[in-house]
């Protein structure tokens, strides 16, 4: 086995094969020439070191990255450097977590903050591991499209002298002539599809290249994924919308509450498009021990592209709209009460529906309700308000404690205000947060005991202010907001593209068997014509003395048997003692497909072709 | 609706009933297959030594060719009625060890052979319990069965004792497998019924999609399967044990000559595990595919490395690693075994690991 080893090393296959050609057709050790394009291996461990200057270590070096054995072990180590990232949290998928971690802690946070360890998949050195994986990948195919083109090209290589030694093999004296015989077999190896010349006495044929093809796409397949991956990345854009029901979004960079975007990423390449949510649908299980646990997010919108017609559109949890390149995801939802609020003289100063953030799973939410102009206070002076706001889409009832909400459906809502007057700061400078209250220049309301005043309001009523200050009404009509998350993220479809191909190629590599077929027809010593048959597999090839057993089945039906000689020379096969050369399932019978052989199976296994070559080295 | 919810309570009801009398078959057939064990363990084969002193033999003065005559399992072409016949005449590695698959647990005794036959029986039944008991769960939640965990696990062992059944009704030589199968089968529905169970219930929205009906069966489908190579890896790797203790001239103890003497031969196993790693790869692949587009469309990207996807990939590329090492000589044998149980390992971590310990956005796991 190291032999031949050996000689895979120190030889090229090109020319080795070249070689081969040109002694054709005589050259009997044809047959063992590589059947794969596998890469030259270099796997028993030793390394040879070369003694060459720059250039030689540089080849060397190529050599080694672009060796089965480096690939194996970049592999290896591609999937170990991925474990931390799942075990860890990690900044690109929860940084809030990231944070808590970080304070929990402290002595070994800055140590895996150093090693990239909450960034991973961007780590220096786990990219350094999939980059030098992928030159290696490139490295590969490069050499091995190349081979394979110009075994395309070439005719399968003709058969040598002793086809006994094959994995499989058959023969029998027949009545037809040697022209007749090998006319035949041609004809028979085209008809199934085998790639057939004559060369010489024998009929020389090969089939299941696309197992080659298969894996070259399959690997090239890889590299189009990554780089699809990459371009996603870079170009890539993301942002967070909160709509309320019957308010709208317009596809451009003001309109965002959030945006964030890859490197390469510019505002042009939004995709110019608005829509409008309509309504927005939440259904929960009602009874059982997941009571409360959500069925259905629906949103109902109607959107247009940049000056085309309303279309109208359901967006679900899973199933996104997709207008051009953008996908607009339906993220979260919650309430928004519509108040009214009435200033000293009665006059209505402010009359919206005010998203609230939900902080639980049965959506009990809180938020801000902010008056900032247009309200004079009693004595007519211009002021603005601040009511702090607690709402519950299903309310425990007066005296049950917290404002915790029972279930997340409307099913008896309630409204937990308190008022502050005075200068809400929104034009202070410093960017506010528009569910907190900046109580820093605003005073509480009161009430007669020197508390904060405070009311738990159903849908309805109203909450008059002491001292004629005006009042705020929680209106009947409670809206739904939705937020959407608008990505646009090119190169997704080469990525799909490059999956599927992958798989293909995969199936195609994984399935299919390249193999060589020689029929050999001559003239024996007593003027009979003797037919031989022989087949040779690469690896896995547990169907091809099945197949090759068809063969001669067919072809034995259109060159009969001559009738048997008188003085039987010894059988060919047990001739003489040579080496076999060996093929996968090799000895599995084939007398009648689907029977199962108690035989052992095969006690070679997934020889390639190196073993092959071995018996043409020997 | 009340009605509905009733019986859709009742079929959940019935359900477990089934899950709980396939256990009970199960344990039986477990027992059967253990009877078959020891009965076998009366007879005394020793194919192994023989064919090895044998092939030592015959290779010290020359490396014979063995030509199997037509008895010997040499092809016969299919035309049996035609008297002069070609035959075809196939060959081995010359390299391999030439080692006969052992006679299986019964070991050529009859009544072990009776209680084998028995046991497979009691699987069969057992195997078409489970799989009222998981179509019945399907029907009382009206969608696939494959909400939560428990619901996951059941399905599992449905689909790997299936996929034994599948290959003994193929007629594959696969009977070895039953002590270890329904063992496991035991073991994951234990922990199935009494740590993962879930309420019968409908899904969140997130997992409500009809990717759930392709990733998720062909995730399981690959789960089975890995399974059946990852046992075939192990035995593989305690067979070869064996036999190269043999053919160094040793003598195993007796227990571990009773039981693998009527195991099939490395060679077989090594081929068997291959084979099923390798057809399923391109499904596996196609899971993570599959499990990407879903991604994209329930959470807005196709790759986030959440826990569960980094584990798919972390299984897949060893999955990869363990292909390659097959295809190159120096990492063929052993060494790609082991690398074929570290990838199933990944899987199973993938599986209960990162549903129990590391939290992520595949909340369907619905244990606490
Ligand atoms: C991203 C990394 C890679 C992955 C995921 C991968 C995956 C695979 C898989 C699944 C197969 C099995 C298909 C078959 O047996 O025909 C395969 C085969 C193969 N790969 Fe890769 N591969 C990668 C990188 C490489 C590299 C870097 C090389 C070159 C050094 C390489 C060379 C080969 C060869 C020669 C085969 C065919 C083996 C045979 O003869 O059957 N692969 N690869």
């Amino acid at each position: 086995m190291s032999n031949t080893e050996q000689t895979e090393q120190t030889e090229q296959p090109e020319q080795r094969e070249q070689a081969e050609r040109a002694e054709q057709p005589e050259q009997a050790e044809q047959a063992e020439q590589r059947l794969s394009t596998a890469p030259r291996q270099d796997d028993d461990g030793t390394v040879t070191l070369p003694s060459l200057g720059f250039v030689g270590w540089i080849r060397w070096f190529w050599r080694q990255l672009t060796s089965m054995r480096v690939a194996l072990i970049l592999l290896f180590l591609l999937s170990l450097g991925a474990v931390p990232g799942s075990l860890i949290p990690q900044n690109g998928v929860d940084a809030t977590k990231v944070e808590a971690f970080k304070k929990a802690h402290t002595t070994l946070a800055p140590i895996y903050e150093k090693l990239q360890l909450f960034d991973v998949y961007s780590s220096v050195w786990f990219s350094a591991v999939y980059i030098l994986l992928f030159v290696s990948l490139i490295g590969c195919i490069l050499p091995r499209t190349w081979q394979f083109t110009g075994q395309l090209r070439s005719r399968p290589p003709g058969a040598p002298k002793r086809l006994t030694r094959l994995p499989a093999y058959t023969t029998w004296r027949t009545t037809a002539s040697p022209d007749e015989a090998r006319e035949a077999a041609l004809r028979l190896l085209r008809k199934h599809r085998f790639r057939t010349h004559t060369a010489g006495d024998a009929v020389a044929a090969e089939k299941g290249y696309l197992r080659e093809a298969g894996n070259l796409l399959f690997h090239v397949a890889l590299i189009v994924m990554l780089v699809a991956f990459a371009w996603g990345q870079l170009y890539r854009s993301e942002g967070g919308k909160l709509v309320v029901e019957g308010d709208g979004f317009s596809n451009t960079l003001i309109q965002y509450d959030d945006f964030r975007s890859g490197t390469m990423f510019s505002t042009h390449d939004l995709e110019p498009f608005s829509f409008e949510l309509k309504q927005f649908t939440g259904t929960y299980e009602t009874s059982g021990p997941q009571r409360g646990t959500p069925r259905t997010f629906e949103a109902d919108v109607t959107y247009a592209e940049a000056g085309g017609p309303d279309k109208k559109a359901v967006i679900r949890v899973n199933e996104p709209l997709k207008v051009g390149d953008a996908k607009v995801y339906l993220i979260q939802h919650g309430y928004a009460p519509v108040v009214t609020v009435r200033d000293a003289r009665g006059k209505v100063v402010f009359k919206e529906a005010v998203p609230l953030l939900p902080t639980d799973a049965n959506v009990s939410s809180q938020g801000v309700i902010k008056v900032m102009d247009g309200y004079r206070n009693a004595k007519g002076e211009k002021e603005q308000l601040g009511f702090p706001a607690f709402f519950v889409p299903t309310f425990a009832g007066k005296g049950q404690g917290e404002m915790f909400s029972q279930f997340p459906g409307l099913v008896f809502p309630a409204l937990n205000l308190s008022a502050y007057h005075g200068d809400l700061r929104v034009d202070s400078g410093v960017p506010q947060n528009v569910y907190q209250l900046d109580t820093s220049k605003m005073k509480p309301y009161e009430d007669a005991n020197g508390e904060i005043f405070k009311k738990t309001l159903l849908p309805g009523e109203t909450m008059t202010l002491p001292d004629g200050a005006g009042s705020i009404t929680f209106e009947k009509e409670i809206k739904e907001w939705a937020s959407f998350q608008i990505s646009q993220q090119p190169g997704n479809g080469w990525a799909l593209g490059g999956a599927v191909a992958a798989l293909l190629g995969l199936v195609g590599s994984l399935f299919v068997q390249r193999r060589r077929i020689w029929v050999r027809a001559v003239e024996g010593a007593d003027g009979v014509t003797v037919v031989e048959m022989a087949g040779l597999g690469r690896s896995e090839s547990p169907k091809l003395p099945e197949e090759l057993a068809g063969l001669a089945a067919a072809l034995h039906s259109v060159a009969p048997s001559a009738p048997p000689r008188n003085d039987p020379e010894p059988d060919p096969d047990t001739e003489q003692a040579v080496p076999a050369v060996p093929a996968e399932g090799a000895e599995k019978c084939c007398a009648s497909p689907g029977d199962d052989p108690r035989t052992p199976s095969s006690r070679s296994d997934g020889e390639t072709s190196h073993e092959a070559s071995q018996g043409a080295t020997q | 609706m009340t009605i509905a919810a009733a019986t859709n309570e009742n079929l959940a009801q019935i359900s477990n009933v089934l899950v709980y009398s396939a256990m009970a078959v199960y344990t039986l057939a477990f027992l059967a297959h253990i009877a078959e064990w020891v009965l076998g363990s009366r007879s005394k084969v020793g194919r192994t030594a023989a064919a090895l002193t044998a092939a030592r033999k015959a290779a010290a003065p020359a490396p014979a060719v063995q030509v199997r005559t037509a008895g010997g399992g040499t092809a016969v072409l299919d035309k049996p009625e035609v008297a002069d016949r070609p035959e075809v005449v196939t060959r081995s590695a010359t390299a391999a060890r030439d080692v006969p698959d052992g006679p299986g647990a019964a070991g050529g005794d009859e009544q072990g052979d009776l209680y084998g036959r028995i046991a497979v029986s009691l699987t069969t039944l057992a195997f078409l319990l489970e799989a009222a008991g998981v179509v019945a769960r399907a029907l009382s939640v009206q969608r696939a069965p494959w909400g939560n965990m428990y619901e996951f696990s059941l399905t599992f062992s449905t689909v790997a004792t299936g996929a034994y059944l599948g290959f003994l009704l193929a007629k594959k030589s696969i009977r070895w497998l039953g002590l270890p199968l329904v063992t496991t089968v035991l073991l994951d529905l234990g922990i199935a019924t009494k740590w993962l169970y879930t309420e019968s219930d409908q899904l969140v929205p997130a997992l409500d999609s009809y990717w759930l009906w392709i990733h998720v069966s062909t995730a399981i489908f690959c789960g089975a399967v890995f399974y059946i190579g990852a046992v075939a890896t192990l035995l593989y790797l305690f067979r070869d044990a064996y036999e190269v203790k043999v053919e160094r001239g040793e003598k195993p103890g007796a227990f571990a000559r009773s039981v693998m003497e009527r195991l099939p031969s490395a060679a077989s196993f090594d081929k068997l595990a291959y084979r099923v790693n390798a057809a399923v790869f391109p499904l596996w692949t196609f899971t993570i595919i599959a499990g990407a587009i879903w991604a994209g469309d329930a959470w807005g990207r196709y790759w986030g490395w959440d826990p569960k996807e980094v584990w798919s990939f972390i299984t897949w590329v060893a999955y990869a690693c363990y292909l390659h090492a097959r295809a190159t000589v120096g990492w063929k044998g052993r060494k790609a075994a082991y690398l074929a149980l570290v990838a199933f390992a990944c899987w199973l971590f993938n599986y209960y690991g990162v549903n129990i310990w590391v939290d992520g956005l595949h909340s369907y796991a619905g244990v606490d």
